[in-house]
């Protein structure tokens, strides 16, 4: 299992550096001056040929490429062309804003979703069967606009239930700590302000658990039928077990593996795709930092959020592959 | 067994419904207007201010941005400032100023008892140590001080020198005069900083914003909100009235309305034309018209053909109902515009005789010019709302089918902003949308910095360049006497309208939304907002 695990780490080095090269190349071929995105319209010519220059903008590309990943293996990921600030700095609260969204977001559709999943397929054809995978079809093919503007208008302004928008009561702000509030506020020792927070992840996490939810549901109900019709839950049936005994205990771990995958990727994507989310629920995280960056040609910052994203993503994949092998012993590579 | 599944489903959802209804236990029975209002009373003295975007600096004079303003016009002030409703120029930090007779000379005097947030003294030396800092910066440092004419080893630049003459007199000598001067001193982008706070800062400045305006930097969270605080000492006695005031950023519109009316937030700007009828339906909250100081035009690329022809350029004019378009896309709020520049300006002509909505017209002015049958061309369509065009693909279509009737086909085309600017501005486009929001209420911020051939490659997309019109713009930067320049700005406003470089769509009426509790809120037409004097009812 350890060398397993190693060789399985060994594997992201290339993987990254692969990414490194594609995003750096992606994104120098966005048309579209920095120096002139910064200086904004009433900037002078030369004022944009002297940012460009101090920015290194006017090397050679591989001259770029080779400083800046010097810069990436001495851990440093430059400076913001926009704000000055150090991206590593600076990206800190963004990250833990939409790690904070994302880890709800998941825990709601992998607790909804596998639980319903799991009812469907034990009740195969029933009316709960039939209306949770209508849901899920509903949640597949749902716009996350329309229907985080729904959510605020419904639960915000018609019943008043939860705030629209942002991390916190506004009037009644978070020391932030770890920037993940939930636990800033526990640290802090203020639970009024744990509430609200709590209140303030409902909406956009659900927006967000929406498509992820569905299809978690849908894969488990699909993996659960066919274990459920295997021989040896027949005759553990036969044998008079309970039945959420046969279904948790015995069918579940047979039929985690597709699940897990599942789940795995939607986190990987969840963390990448929040922008509409974030947008929508003024939520300031990962996603709307690097539009942001986009829209102001922010290259520094584009790629190290995009490398973040994609190194996310790998870790999240590397903790289902070792799962996997700890799950299923004849998981080997 | 199924029976019990059924049951375990059913808590289920009973207990999911429980624990929602149990987090809004706070506001729960909210619903009620007055109910809403008895709960907010305790915190009636912080104004949160909901906006689309967030500041980049808050060094003013580091950047261009309208956002970052919004915020440092409260905390920073300028030796002037503007009129609460207009561009007129009023005392600021200096209370009184004479202008020589040659127009070369100003002095200024200061305001007594002023200090900064950091408590020292705001004197004749900190304005001194401030213009240096510019002056000795660069475009890349500090664009907006290329309004005083490039920077100090610059040829164009227009200060000489600038004295303090004692602890409380300014003294600025100009190289030549300056007509929009001191209409430039009054912008933003010149508020005073503390020259302790210069030296200990240097660039994090823009971090750490220290002047001596009613409100004092409390906290920057990047892209959600900027808290600001009563400044206890500010010289303005009995202001300013809030205790707090927090930016709050919610980039989408709609989300941001929703915000306003669970009362998330106070006041909002960037209301979409649409969203009209849901503020004036809600008795909790009140509409706050901007007074227009922008213009919102199709830009006519002069040097693509067909439309290097003057009368290819005037029969598109002739082929634009503007009225149509401001009643389907402006709620109504805009007027029609003519010229470059909107009618609240100084030296505005009324006399220009708009070109009438006429088909007829712009087909015999197509065949004079040798295109009976129309032409093809590119109209490019803005990606992003701005106050002078909320929603620029919906007016490019509109446009399409207008010029359609006299035989142009125009085929819609968009990019990404930023690559759209830079496009826009190397001339590749036939015609294009844009529009331009005054920064000082000088027609010299319009006609010239839109449409002077020194401004091609930088705000003149057009490529329009005409000599006659430069001598003139030049000759009106240098006159003092307003009378003079308004007769030079009206003679540039006959030849724009006549060479038809652009067609002027509106002059928008930028919308905003707040508590219908806010009182003594007066919108700015520059789009920055003191809030000095705004207070709950």
């Amino acid at each position: 299992m350890l060398s397993y695990t190693i060789r399985r780490i060994g594997m992201l080095v290339p993987v990254l550096l692969g990414m490194t090269i594609v995003v750096f190349a992606i994104i120098r071929a966005i048309p579209g001056d920095p120096a002139q995105v910064i200086l904004g319209q009433r900037a002078t010519p030369e004022a944009i040929q002297q940012l460009t220059a101090k920015l290194g903008l006017d090397q050679p590309i591989y001259v770029q490429y080779g400083s800046y990943l010097m810069d990436l293996i001495t851990g440093n990921l430059g400076e913001s062309i926009r704000t000055g600030e150090q991206i590593s700095k600076e990206m800190i609260p963004y990250l833990a804003a939409t790690a904070e969204l994302t880890i709800f977001a998941m825990a709601i559709a992998i607790i909804v979703g596998v639980n319903a999943g799991i009812i469907s397929a034990w009740f195969q054809r029933s009316w709960f069967d039939y209306g949770a995978m209508i849901i899920a079809l509903i949640g597949i093919s749902m716009p996350i606009f329309w229907l985080g503007l729904m959510g605020q208008w419904f639960f915000s302004i018609q019943l008043d239930w939860l705030p629209t928008t942002g991390r916190e009561e506004i009037r009644n702000p978070v020391d932030a700590v770890t920037n993940l509030y939930l636990i800033d506020t526990l640290i802090n020792g203020r639970f009024d302000q744990f509430g609200e927070v709590f209140k303030h992840l409902i909406l956009p996490g659900t927006a967000l658990a929406t498509i992820p939810m569905a299809i978690i549901a849908r894969i488990t109900r699909s993996s659960m039928i066919e274990v459920l019709n295997a021989d040896y839950i027949r005759t553990a049936r036969a044998k008079g077990l309970r039945m959420s005994w046969v279904v948790y205990r015995h069918a579940l771990k047979n039929a985690v593996i597709p699940i897990l995958t599942v789940i795995g990727l939607q986190t990987g994507l969840l963390l990448g795709g929040a922008i509409l989310t974030e947008t929508i629920f003024g939520w300031p995280g990962l996603g709307r930092y690097i539009v942001e960056a986009i829209s102001y040609r922010d290259y520094p910052v584009i790629q190290s959020g995009i490398l973040m994203i994609a190194l996310l993503f790998v870790l999240v994949n590397l903790i289902v592959d070792l799962l996997y092998a700890a799950i299923d012993p004849r998981i080997k590579y | 067994m199924r029976k019990k599944w059924s049951m375990l489903g059913l808590i289920f959802v009973l207990i999911l419904s429980l624990a929602l209804s149990a987090c809004s236990n706070k506001s729960a029975g909210g619903k009620d207007g007055d109910e809403k209002a008895g709960e907010k009373s305790n915190a009636k003295d912080t104004l949160i201010y909901g906006r689309g975007g967030d500041s980049t600096s808050l060094d003013p004079i580091t950047t261009t941005e309208g956002e970052a303003f919004k915020v440092t016009e409260n905390i920073y002030e300028s030796l002037l400032s503007y009129g609460d409703e207009d561009t007129t120029v009023q005392p600021g930090l200096a209370e009184k100023w004479e202008a020589s007779d040659d127009g070369l000379t100003y002095t200024f005097h200061l305001r007594e008892g002023v200090k900064f947030h950091d408590g020292t003294d705001f004197n004749a030396e900190a304005v001194v140590i401030n213009f240096d800092r510019w002056m000795n910066g660069d475009a890349e440092k500090f664009p907006y001080y290329t309004m005083f004419g490039g920077f100090k080893k610059d040829e164009g630049h227009v200060i000489k020198e600038i004295k303090a003459a004692d602890e409380k007199t300014v003294v600025f000598t100009l190289k030549r005069p300056q007509a929009p001067f001191l209409k430039n001193i009054a912008m933003s982008p010149f508020g005073i900083a503390s020259p302790a706070a210069i030296e200990k800062y240097g660039d994090d400045l823009r971090a750490n914003p220290v002047g001596t305006g009613p409100f004092k930097f409390v906290e920057w969270k990047a892209n959600d909100r900027i808290v600001l605080e009563k400044n206890e000492d500010y010289w303005m006695k009995g202001y300013p009235k809030l205790k707090q005031v927090i930016f709050k950023t919610i980039p989408e519109n709609s989300a941001r309305l929703n915000a306003l009316q669970t009362g998330e937030i106070d006041l909002m700007d960037g209301l979409n034309p649409s969203d009209l009828s849901k503020v004036e339906g809600d008795k909790n909250l009140q509409l706050f018209k901007r007074p227009s100081m922008n213009v919102g035009y199709v830009g006519l690329t002069v040097t693509r053909k067909p439309l290097d022809n003057k009368l290819v350029r005037q029969a598109l004019n002739h082929a634009v109902d503007k009225k149509a378009i401001i009643d389907s896309f402006y709620g109504g709020f805009a007027e029609p515009a003519k010229n470059p520049m909107p009618p609240s300006l100084e030296g505005y002509d009324d006399s220009v005789e708009e070109y009438p909505y006429d088909l007829e017209k712009a087909k015999a002015l197509l065949k004079e010019a040798g295109f009976p049958d129309g032409f093809e061309m590119e109209l490019w369509a803005m990606p992003v709302a701005r106050p002078y065009m909320p929603e620029g693909m919906k007016v490019a279509e509109v446009l399409q089918a207008s010029f359609e009737k006299i035989g142009v086909k125009a085929k819609i085309v968009t990019y990404e902003w930023a690559t759209y600017l830079e496009k826009a501005s190397k001339g590749e486009a036939d015609s294009f949308l844009l529009g331009w929001t005054g920064d000082n209420g000088d027609p010299d911020n319009f006609i010239y910095t839109l449409l002077d051939k020194d401004s091609i490659g930088g705000n003149n997309y057009t490529y329009f360049s005409n000599p006659e019109m430069h001598d003139i713009l030049i000759e009106a930067q240098t006159v003092t006497d307003q009378a003079k320049r308004n007769e030079l700005y009206k003679k540039a406003q006959a030849i724009v309208h006549d060479e038809a470089p652009w067609i002027p769509l509106v002059h928008s009426t930028p919308m905003m939304a707040g508590m219908s509790d806010i009182a003594n809120f007066i919108p700015h037409p520059t789009g920055t907002d003191l809030f000095t004097k705004v207070e709950f009812k």
